[in-house]
């Protein structure tokens, strides 16, 4: 949905909501609060001893769409190296997109200036995956969160943004004492928290969670993302959760987009995305989540791709799934899938989508047809 | 979470201590920083109290006290022109505290910024900025300050100023690889990400990051800082011939007497030393006291 669309669906009330939140929306239908169009994030090579673009470039996001409602939680999943956190970066423009658009509330990011993108960061704000490296070592809890603070005007007095620090680090369940410690002094979860803290400082609508908690420990990951959901239900955060496994994200996520190579190969509600997978790439990463039961595990088939991910600076014609995919037909190899709804809001992008059923039977019989290597059921 | 706050606001620790016991406390945890910071101390007091302490004229010429060795008047001793040596080192203590200071001062200065713009822009910037650096270090230390007084005139304040001079092109390296680092750091991306100005962002995420090189540097520079202010005095580009610096007190004549007369060299040499180890102490010190890992509560 375009800007202009949504005007002429709502009328001049739209202009106003955009301008100014308090007025409602009239139909309950969700509004989109970040809209990516064809966002794509190149990194030109450069070769030679003077150091000159060769021209070819590692396309890590390479013409992603989706759009976040707000209030949301959309989840974001891949393996290493397919672009999901560049895709998090290039939306908050900490990377700026080689092309497509990012709309924030109807406002084109890609085009804001810097300084009009530093009075925009407000509203959007990025939680680390690292919570170690992510907190400046130099400075107190305090005064890291009370930085942001200060320097957008948004409490005035230091008694004023004192109180305010306190209240935050209280709402993500540290000590108010712990302001004048330093990150050295805590614990791996309890950092993530300071992180926490440090980003709501900004009051955002928007939070792009990098890998929130895969650098934790299993029963800490199980507290921070209670934590976020409780402060989702509390300041109605909207949220881009980036995660390399499904079974984080499905606890967390509303719908769930599965990036592959540069690209989102399927977008669906989480739960269905789980029954129905149209798309063999989320079928193969959906059967190699363990299930905690030790007579069904045992059964448990998995798809087990064969081959590494293509390099993304020469990705494959056509699909670029296709040399991987255990049911692949020339035409995959040919002409790129469009990424289309496959019925009620599931996007899948494969030629094959309807006969996805019946994968395992394919899988079983015939491996790769395209005589690539076969997989392992 | 409210019960927590409750709890929390009633047995708030009293963290604050005095500043006189932080004081203390930091002295008995780093026993050599604060030797080094009581030998400054007191290396300073003397040279402002110099007129006071100074137990003769040190300009005066007494032809009938030459190179007189170390006794009950002449604690130090005399020179060769039968100045007293405690006195002359107590008024060259003000040139050469200042000189070496204000050099080092304004040389790590000046290119800790530059490094650190270097280092955190990046390209066309950074490659200008190193090229200079690269030339002002192709000459040797002396040669390029002798040239600039030369060009300047002499004069203390164009001693100070060739001498930080010769000292910046190091501390913007040093600065420039350290911010390289720390530029990369996720923190970085997030103060940038929090909306932070970019000077922000330089001077209170990434130069406190490179806090360690810099002080290593300035501490390391001033001892060079004083004996080249020396060897200047000494090609009579520096501090005036009868005015005392110890530098000057170390060079020229001193060194065809120093077997005969070893006071000669003995006591500016300490003094020197003396200065050099305590800004080592007191820098290394500092550098751990800065550092909120090292430093225990």
């Amino acid at each position: 949905m375009t800007v202009y669309d949504r005007q002429l669906a709502n009328g001049a009330a739209t202009k106003e909501a955009t301008m100014n939140k308090t007025v409602p929306v009239a139909s309950d239908a969700p509004r989109p609060l970040v809209e990516v169009d064809d966002l794509k994030v190149h990194f030109p090579l450069r070769g030679g001893i003077l150091g000159r673009p060769t021209g070819e470039a590692i396309k890590a996001v390479d013409g992603v769409s989706f759009t976040i409602f707000e209030g949301e939680t959309l989840g974001l999943v891949g393996e290493s190296g397919c672009g999901k956190s560049t895709t998090g970066r290039a939306i908050l423009q900490l990377r700026r997109p080689t092309g497509g658009h990012v709309r924030f509330e109807g406002k084109d990011l890609v085009q804001a200036s810097d300084d009009e993108m530093r009075a925009m960061r407000r509203h959007m704000q990025l939680i680390y995956q690292d919570p170690y490296s992510s907190l400046n070592p130099r400075m107190s809890v305090g005064d890291m969160i009370a930085e942001p603070i200060r320097v957008h005007g948004l409490r005035v007095g230091s008694v004023a943004v004192k109180d305010r620090v306190q209240e935050l680090l209280e709402l993500v369940g540290l000590s108010p004492d712990f302001a004048e410690r330093f990150p050295h002094e805590f614990s791996g979860g309890q950092r993530q928290r300071v992180g926490i803290a440090r980003a709501l400082a900004m009051e955002p609508k928007f939070l792009v969670c990098d890998e929130p908690v895969s650098a934790l420990d299993v029963s800490i990951q199980a507290q921070v993302i209670n934590l976020m959901e409780r402060l989702q239900d509390r300041l109605g955060l909207t949220y881009l959760f980036i995660a390399h496994g499904l079974a984080v994200v499905k606890h967390i996520s509303d719908r769930i987009a599965v990036m592959y190579l540069g690209k989102v190969v399927e977008l669906a509600k989480a739960s269905e995305l789980y029954t129905s997978p149209k798309h063999p790439y989320t079928r193969s990463l959906l059967s190699a989540v363990p299930i905690p039961d030790p007579k069904v595990e045992k059964s448990r088939k998995r798809i087990i791709l064969q081959g590494d991910v293509p390099s993304p600076l020469n990705p494959p014609a056509g699909c670029r799934f296709h040399t991987r995919c255990p049911m692949a037909v020339p035409k995959c190899a040919a002409q790129e899938p469009p990424f289309v709804d496959t019925g009620s809001g599931h996007f899948a992008a494969c030629w094959r989508s309807d006969e996805i059923q019946q994968m395992d039977v394919i899988a079983e019989s015939k491996p790769n047809m395209l005589g690539g290597p076969h997989p392992i059921v | 979470m409210t019960a927590v706050s409750d709890t929390s606001a009633a047995t708030r620790s009293p963290r604050k201590k005095s500043r006189l016991a932080k004081t203390l406390s930091l002295m008995r945890k780093k026993p050599l920083g604060a030797i080094g910071g009581v030998i400054i101390l007191v290396f300073c007091l003397v040279a402002l109290f110099a007129p006071w302490l100074a137990p003769f004229d040190p300009l005066k010429i007494d032809s009938s006290n030459l190179l007189t060795p170390p006794n009950a008047s002449n604690w130090f001793g005399t020179d060769e022109f039968g100045r007293d040596i405690l006195s002359r080192l107590i008024w060259g203590a003000r040139i050469s505290l200042f000189v070496g200071l204000s050099a080092v001062l304004l040389g790590t200065t000046t290119g800790s910024v530059l490094g650190l713009i270097s280092g955190y822009f990046g390209g066309k910037l950074d490659s200008l900025i190193q090229r200079v650096m690269d030339t002002l270090m192709a000459f040797p230390m002396l040669v390029l300050a002798l040239a600039m007084v030369a060009a300047l005139g002499s004069s203390v304040r164009n001693v100070i100023i060739a001498l930080a001079v010769v000292i910046m092109p190091n501390a913007a390296r040093v600065i420039r690889s350290s911010a390289l680092t720390v530029r990369e750091k996720p923190f970085v991306e997030a103060a940038h990400n929090l909306g932070l100005s970019t000077w922000r962002i330089l001077f209170r995420h990434v130069l406190p990051n490179c806090v360690a090189p810099f002080i290593i540097l300035a501490t390391a520079g001033l001892g060079s800082a004083i004996l080249s202010e020396a060897s200047l005095s000494f090609l009579g580009l520096g501090t005036p011939p009868p005015e005392p610096s110890w530098g000057a007190m170390l060079s020229g004549k001193t060194q065809r007497y120093m077997t005969e007369a070893p006071w000669l060299a003995i006591f500016p040499g300490l003094a020197i030393t003396l200065v050099v180890f305590g800004f080592n102490f007191l820098g290394d010190a500092l550098r751990d006291i800065l550092d909120p890992k090292l430093r225990s509560r």
